[in-house]
């Protein structure tokens, strides 16, 4: 696959009458054969600039890159930064303003999960209706049925429609006709994987398969930790445009402390409220991580001392308030480990006064690798939360020590062992 | 990074650019995809009767009740003089060959914003949908035709008199061709300029009823005083009403210079439909 300037403009605020007349106005220039004026009025793609010109952004400029067969690709980057423009051009539901892609072989994504199924109709039904919109022939669909109907378990359903399937079974039946596409290049965006957390993993397990048998992925997230370990090169974007292409662990290395100035010492990241759950009576403004030297850092060596500094500020009176710290494994996304829970004694601060608390962890003892971060706010149980920050970044990596290496083969961490010799 | 030969053409599959041109119209993808067209029409087809009692007489009960208004309205009360002895026929007629004008031009109008969820999510050739609408709208018809048919045999086996021109019969393939290419071009031209711009959407029913009634359906063009009867021959969709109704029933009138004059029509119809329809395909999902 080879992609060379690709570029996306967008029109941003609303369709109204002033559209109609820059339509016209740019189909006369068209008429003329001159170039858009709108394409040059547009600006790069900020979300925060507030000091905007134009209503005409570029989501993505200038946008080059190779990926070979055989290669997966991880594509990084803040919300916002065109990952997902970029793989809605790769799946053609949208065309480029400008540049072209050439590609070699079948293409497929993995966010069109369940597309076009019809609650009316079978779940047989279904799956002809649905493997026909992601292209395959109908010989194809029934050379597969039978696998496909195991695949998803659903058997007995298998003339029922549709919309008496538990919503498992729905995306279990969905999931198997995308997992029999059999592409030669897989699209996956991670960031719009619908489904719980064993479904996700199924989809990263469906991944690694196909790359396993030699085909190309290009996959999009926000998961370090998988890209890290599922990618064989990487694509970092910022702002719609590529900052680098290069290996996974440079890149990933480059993403973090970028985004460690600009997040967790600024506070943003919690800003975005997909990262956010809870009922928001008492809200995180500020996280830190800091190193044994006191600074602030998010690259550790085995075993090194972290500091969580957290700020918070309750907007309305609480009783109780617990705070801990887990940490998500990149691949699997399950929670791996996590600090105890710690009772945060707040009676005598005020409402809408914010206070502040370290959580220290004196031995990070988590093996080399990636971990998201999930920070939580709550009462009485898991599962009641004043709020969490969940894959906020920058996520804490762990780096390969030079030396001993070998201690760090596999698992996430060493348990506590002694060794006599008998 | 490897640099492979970006230049050469000939060893891609795929080739993702920002501009077709005007009139580019994928028949590869088409066809490739033709397995998708005919599991939309039998989709569109079984949903209509799935958990309903009457099942399949869905297809036939509305027009009848929709000629049997018009026929107590236009036929008794106002005693129009249709030009014909069996009034029955003569509206059961014009209401299923209205109904498979306006039934595709309906369905198609929606095109994009119907499947937004869909064309978001996957690539396919999206003239496949409108192809599908206008499919099912012909199943739907040749029902409905058939019905027709039956009623003409009942009525031959009493011992009515039906002015059928056997002559003409072959006349009834073109039209209905025409008719499905004229619904076709109108709905996908509205449905690409609705995406962007909601307001028509809105006008579709309304344009379609008005313009029933500038077209001889439920009266013939003798209706209308001479001084405007100039409206039926500027209408293209007027010849396919009268034809049809001409090969059936003997009622209205043959005239094959309107019949030219419709082909061209929609020539031009469909050549606008689909430039309208190739530029928004590309680029709706921004703005839908």
């Amino acid at each position: 696959m080879h992609a060379a300037h690709i570029s996306k403009m967008f029109r941003l605020g609303n369709v109204g009458a002033s559209t109609l007349t820059e339509d016209i106005r740019s189909a006369y220039y068209r008429l003329r054969g001159k170039e858009n004026p709108f394409l040059a009025d547009a600006e790069t793609n900020d979300r925060q600039g507030t000091a905007q010109r134009s209503d005409y952004v570029w989501a993505l400029k200038d946008i080059n890159f190779e990926v070979n067969q055989g290669e997966i690709l991880g594509i990084v980057g803040r919300n916002g930064a065109g990952k997902s423009t970029l793989l809605k051009i790769l799946s053609r539901t949208t065309a480029p303003t400008k540049g072209e892609i050439k590609i070699r072989g079948k293409v497929a994504s993995l966010l069109e999960v369940g597309t076009g199924f019809h609650p009316d109709l079978t779940g047989r039904e279904n799956i002809f209706l649905n493997g026909a919109i992601l292209g395959m022939r109908k010989a194809e669909i029934k050379a597969n049925l039978d696998a496909i109907i195991d695949f998803a378990g659903v058997q007995r359903y298998v003339d029922t429609p549709v919309k008496r399937y538990s919503s498992g079974m729905y995306i279990r039946l969905a999931f198997a006709v995308s997992a029999h596409l059999n592409p030669d290049i897989l699209i996956v965006d991670e960031v719009l994987a619908v489904g719980d957390a064993e479904f996700q993993a199924r989809c990263l397990g469906k991944m690694k398969d196909v790359a396993g048998e030699g085909r190309t992925v290009i996959f999009v997230s926000h998961n370090m930790g998988a890209v890290s370990d599922l990618c064989t090169r990487a694509l970092y974007l910022n702002k719609g445009q590529v900052v680098l292409d290069g290996s996974t662990e440079s890149v990933i290395r480059a993403y973090v402390r970028n985004n460690m100035l600009s997040n967790i010492s600024t506070g943003a990241g919690l800003d975005d409220p997909e990262l956010r759950r809870g009922n928001g009576k008492v809200r995180f403004t500020r996280i830190e991580t800091i190193n044994s030297e006191g600074k602030t850092d998010a690259e550790f060596l085995p075993n090194e001392k972290i500091i969580f500094r957290i700020e918070a500020i309750k907007n309305e009176p609480v009783d109780t308030l617990w705070a801990t710290v887990a940490f998500r494994s990149g691949r699997t996304r399950e929670i791996v480990t996590k600090t105890p829970i710690f009772t945060v004694p707040h009676h005598a601060i005020p409402v809408g006064v914010p206070f502040m608390f370290d959580i220290e962890i004196p031995q990070f003892n988590l093996n080399p690798g990636v971990y998201e971060t999930y920070y939580w706010l709550g009462y009485e149980s898991q599962e009641t939360a004043y709020d969490v920050a969940d894959n906020l970044l920058p996520p804490i990596v762990v780096n390969m020590p030079e030396e001993n290496s070998r201690l760090y083969a596999s698992g996430y961490f060493n348990l506590p062992a002694s060794f006599t010799m008998r | 990074m490897k640099h492979l030969d970006a230049t050469d053409n000939t060893h891609w599959d795929l080739v993702i650019r920002p501009k077709k041109g005007l009139l580019d119209i994928q028949f590869k993808d088409l066809w490739h995809y033709r397995d998708l067209l005919f599991l939309l029409v039998r989709r569109d087809i079984i949903t209509v009767y799935k958990q309903t009692l009457l099942g399949f007489f869905w297809f036939i009960i509305p027009p009848v009740l929709n000629a049997l208004t018009y026929l107590i309205i236009f036929g008794l009360f106002a005693k129009i003089d249709t030009g014909t002895s069996n009034m029955v026929l003569f509206y059961l007629c014009g209401v299923i060959a209205w109904g498979f004008i306006s039934d595709c031009t309906n369905r198609t109008s929606g095109t994009f914003r119907a499947n937004a969820s869909v064309f978001g999510k996957v690539y396919f050739p999206r003239l496949i949908v409108p192809l599908a609408s206008v499919i099912s709208a012909l199943f739907k018809f040749f029902v409905q035709f058939g019905f027709v048919l039956l009623v003409m045999v009942w009525y031959l086996l009493t011992g009515a008199q039906i002015n059928i021109q056997w002559a003409y019969i072959w006349l009834i393939p073109v039209i209905l061709v025409l008719m499905g290419l004229t619904g076709l071009s109108f709905g996908i031209a509205i449905s690409a300029l609705t995406t962007k711009y909601r307001d028509l959407s809105n006008m579709v029913p309304f344009a379609l009823q008005f313009l029933m009634y500038l077209t001889p359906v439920v009266y013939p063009y003798t209706f209308f005083p001479e001084k405007i009867r100039w409206i039926f021959d500027l209408n293209p969709l007027s010849p396919l009403i009268e034809i049809f109704r001409y090969v059936l029933i003997g009622s209205d009138r043959l005239d094959l210079m309107q019949l030219l004059y419709c082909v061209g029509f929609n020539v031009v119809i469909l050549f606008v439909g689909l430039v309208l329809f190739n530029r928004t395909e590309q680029t709706f999902m921004d703005t839908v």
